[in-house]
């Protein structure tokens, strides 16, 4: 018998697809929010190891 | 949950999808996801559509995160009420700690992904009807007091709010009007069904007003609170988000809210025993009909504002415009 023809997968399908289906949806959602969040021109900053100009002490000349 | 005699029901079988979809309160999220479109249609603003629907999302998920708790909760009056006895978890198709988890998840999830796709005034709100739904009216009301559905329905009355505050960022007369509706609607909808399901409510012991007052003290209940429901539910034609279309079927629809319940008023239970509560029946149909219709009044008027169709000189009485 395969691994993957144990009957627990054929009582489970519904779930698993289901559940795919929904993280799938899921995601394609996020996804199209943050474009038109990015779209709408909304400042979005990734906190990623490097120095934001915006927050170090204004330095007068 | 306070009889210590029961205990959860074995697990018949693998859990299916569509039974977590169950344990989320299909039915329940269509009134919530559609009281929150027209709350949020209605709202002055504008908010792209891509963000319009992923919050009606957060509030429909956070809605059924919140029925799953109920469930939960609830399970062991849930078995002894023929209602409801074929609910995922009596029925033994999910597990009650899987239902509590789905439900704390699902919360969790809502109302994080609300303040990130709208705002944290709107998941603030999801966040608190949540917890009204889940601990106030499930652990708390339900089984204290026959003005359980009084004070509990709050809960349903807020996703309309929420929907307005998606747009808005805030809360205005307009949105608490529509919180009121819902709210003054909700006791003779749930008083009309517990008529006719009295039964099943005194033998989970639950305190529904039938079963505490008697039904004559419902049936005046029923009455009063569609008296005090139809100027609430016509005062809003004349805000910002009414009109004449909205002002013309309140005043229908109310007029026949109020019919209904002076039929079911001026019966006993002698002529109810005789038709089988059809007249209650017939209420508790009309009752939701009556809800969606409001709500649609609501979407249509600003349908009508999008096309720039709105009749000048309209008096705005109440809120912002008066």
């Amino acid at each position: 018998m395969r691994p993957d023809s144990h009957e627990l997968y054929d009582r489970r399908r519904s779930r698993n697809i289901g559940l795919g289906l929904v993280l799938g949806a899921f995601v394609v959602l996020v996804f199209s929010v943050t474009l038109v969040k990015l779209y709408e021109g909304q400042v979005i900053k990734g906190y990623d190891h490097i120095v934001d100009r915006d927050l170090l002490p204004k330095i007068e000349e | 949950m306070t009889d210590s005699t029961w205990s959860t029901p074995p697990r018949t079988h693998e859990a299916q999808f569509g039974d977590y979809v169950e344990l989320l309160k299909p039915r329940v999220m269509r009134l919530v996801i559609f009281t929150a479109l027209a709350g949020l249609l209605a709202a002055p603003g504008f908010v792209n559509p891509v963000i319009a629907l992923a919050s009606i999302i957060c509030i429909a998920v956070g809605a059924g995160a919140s029925g799953a708790l109920n469930m939960w909760w609830d399970n062991d009056i849930d078995a002894v009420m023929s209602r409801t006895a074929t609910r995922p978890i009596p029925s033994g198709r999910v597990g009650k700690d899987e239902a509590l988890a789905i439900g704390l998840v699902l919360s969790g999830f809502s109302v994080v992904m609300l303040a990130l796709f709208a705002n944290v005034f709107a998941a603030g709100l999801l966040a608190f009807t949540i917890f009204f739904y889940a601990v106030i009216y499930s652990m708390w009301l339900k089984r204290a007091t026959p003005q359980n559905i009084v004070i509990g329905g709050a809960a349903g009355a807020f996703p309309p709010m929420i929907g307005w505050a998606v747009v808005t960022g805030g809360v205005s007369v307009e949105s608490v009007l529509m919180f009121a509706i819902i709210f003054l609607w909700t006791p003779p909808h749930f008083w009309a069904l517990a008529l006719f399901r009295t039964d099943d409510y005194q033998r989970a012991a639950v305190p529904m007003l039938p079963v505490i007052a008697g039904t004559r003290a419902t049936r005046n209940q029923i009455f009063a609170y569609s008296l005090i429901l139809a100027p609430v539910a016509i005062a809003p034609a004349f805000t910002i988000v009414g009109g004449p279309v909205y002002l013309v079927g309140a005043l229908i629809l109310n007029a026949m809210f109020v019919h209904g319940a002076w039929r079911i008023w001026r019966r006993n239970d002698a002529d109810a025993a005789a038709d089988r509560m059809l007249v209650e029946k017939k209420y508790f149909g009309l009752s939701i009909v009556y809800l969606f219709i409001h709500f649609g009044l609501f979407i249509a008027e600003a349908a009508l504002r999008l096309a720039g169709l709105t009749t000048s000189g309209w008096p705005v009485l109440i809120g912002a415009g008066a």
